[in-house]
């Protein structure tokens, strides 16, 4: 039931995910952080079966610190996307992990990104993109609303007609979500 | 070479245990009033004309997981500005049949970490032992008691390590460690959540919704015990599959403590019937 966006602006991206955590027809929280900073300039959100997301991203996340931590030196966004895309279609015919994923990223060579990431092990650069249920919803909006360079206030504007569409059309109660970006200076979450 | 002690199986002192004289120190009589010919005591056979044709009866139409304990339960932990309150039914059904009224779901890991126990009992009560295992052998390598969160996490992690290999367990950890007071769901799909307010088991639906409505952070500690026993009774009145005693703890700075043990039955049952009615007719006065 997980929603989670992500759309690149003029050297920004921005991430927003929904805050609602449930199992069965159960509420069990609402004020989970979907969206899982890797490091200083790489947000990845995170949607699929609780248990293996949990796992699956801190892999992610820990193998992003182990390879600064030995080199000295941060992978880019692509690098940290080809690195998650390769551990999925690895699992894929052995055990897979059930997550689907966009991450999002700012890189001094290559500026703001955003990858589409899924379970089957697809891969691929997006301008804005969303995973879940609320895809049904937003991409249409995305596709009407959404313009190349946008800025930071244009962005949240989009972004908060998606979400208010995910709000009215969606069957499922998702009350809170949570924004994040990032830029050429790192990681701030901008509202909840 | 001696061989004496084949002759006496039942034991160094050298009483032989016969049927009728099986009564503990209690007097209860262990239901073994009948003697077989050998001397071996023999259990009396379960009331009904036949029983094993009312077992065949009773799991009939469901798996082989049928005598799995404990699938019906509720459960329900909450932190508050006073602590911890834990507060558990104790049923154990196994499919249509009441298997036990007096389980103790309210698993003492140590005397400062909790954990409940909602779905198998057994996958329950071996892992959270193991978990409690686990957290001694931290503390003697760290010469520090471990944190509610790292426990957590290592159950969590056991877990997800047999995911899909049919265990059933929805638990909540909670605790005191050097942050404060602290609690934690984690259940068989390697869930786990960081909370204020968690009820799990099938009755975990009507206990959020007393509890829900009766919370706040600021509740006196007597009121939030009692709010932990009020949402069990009223889980335990609407599920079927709950029921028996409500067990409740209190987790302090300095440990956990059992506060209570009460029928939730008909017992308690007239004790809130006479409240409200009481309150009734003072609003009737007024």
């Amino acid at each position: 039931m997980d929603s989670i966006i992500a759309l690149t602006g003029d050297g920004f991206v921005m991430c927003a995910a929904d805050m609602t955590n449930a199992r069965s027809i159960v509420v069990m929280k609402e004020d989970m952080d979907k969206i899982m900073e890797l490091d200083r300039h790489r947000l990845l959100c995170m949607a699929g079966e609780p248990g293996d997301v949990a796992q699956f991203t801190e892999y992610v996340q820990k193998n992003v610190h182990l390879y600064q931590l030995r080199t000295g030196v941060s992978q880019s966004t692509r690098a940290i996307a080809n690195f998650t895309r390769n551990e999925l279609a690895k699992s894929l015919r052995k055990n897979p992990y059930s997550v689907n994923l966009l991450l999002g990223g700012y890189d001094q060579h290559d500026g703001p990104e955003v990858f589409y990431l899924d379970y089957l092990g697809t891969l691929h650069k997006m301008p804005f993109s969303a995973q879940g249920y609320c895809a049904y919803f937003i991409l249409a909006t995305l596709d009407r609303y959404y313009k190349p360079n946008m800025s930071e206030q244009e962005a949240l504007e989009v972004m908060r007609k998606a979400i208010d569409e995910v709000r009215i059309r969606f069957l499922i109660k998702q009350p809170d979500f949570l924004i994040k970006v990032v830029d050429k200076n790192g990681i701030r979450t901008v509202s909840k | 070479m001696e061989l004496g002690f084949l002759d006496r199986p039942h034991g160094a002192g050298g009483v032989r245990v016969t049927g009728a004289a099986l009564v503990d120190e209690l007097g209860y009589s262990l239901g073994c009033d009948r003697m077989h010919p050998t001397g071996a005591p023999v259990l009396t056979a379960p009331p009904g004309d036949a029983p094993a044709s009312f077992l065949t009866e009773a799991f009939r139409g469901q798996d082989d997981h049928a005598l799995k304990f404990l699938h019906g339960t509720t459960t329900l932990a909450f932190v508050f500005q006073g602590g911890v309150v834990v507060a558990v039914d104790s049923r154990a059904s196994m499919g249509q049949y009441i298997g036990s009224g007096s389980v103790r779901k309210i698993i003492e890991i140590n005397p400062y970490l909790l954990g409940t126990m909602a779905g198998g009992a057994a996958d329950c009560s071996f892992w959270e032992r193991d978990l409690g295992r686990r957290c001694r052998l931290y503390e003697l390598r760290n010469k520090e008691r471990i944190s509610v969160a790292a426990a957590s996490k290592l159950l969590a992690n056991t877990v997800y390590g047999y995911k899909g290999m049919g265990l059933s367990m929805g638990t909540m950890i909670t605790g005191w460690d050097k942050t404060g007071p602290n609690l934690f769901y984690v259940d068989n799909d390697g869930t786990r959540l960081k909370g204020h307010k968690f009820s799990v088991g099938s009755g975990s639906t009507y206990a959020y919704g007393v509890l829900d409505q009766g919370y706040h952070w600021d509740l006196t500690v007597e009121d939030a015990l009692e709010l932990g026993r009020r949402s069990i009774f009223h889980a335990t009145h609407r599920d079927a599959a709950s029921g028996g005693f409500i067990n409740v703890y209190h987790v302090k700075e300095d440990g956990w403590v059992n506060i209570s043990h009460e029928d939730s039955g008909m017992t308690k049952y007239y004790e809130y019937k006479a409240q409200s009615a009481a309150v009734d007719s003072t609003a009737m006065e007024s």
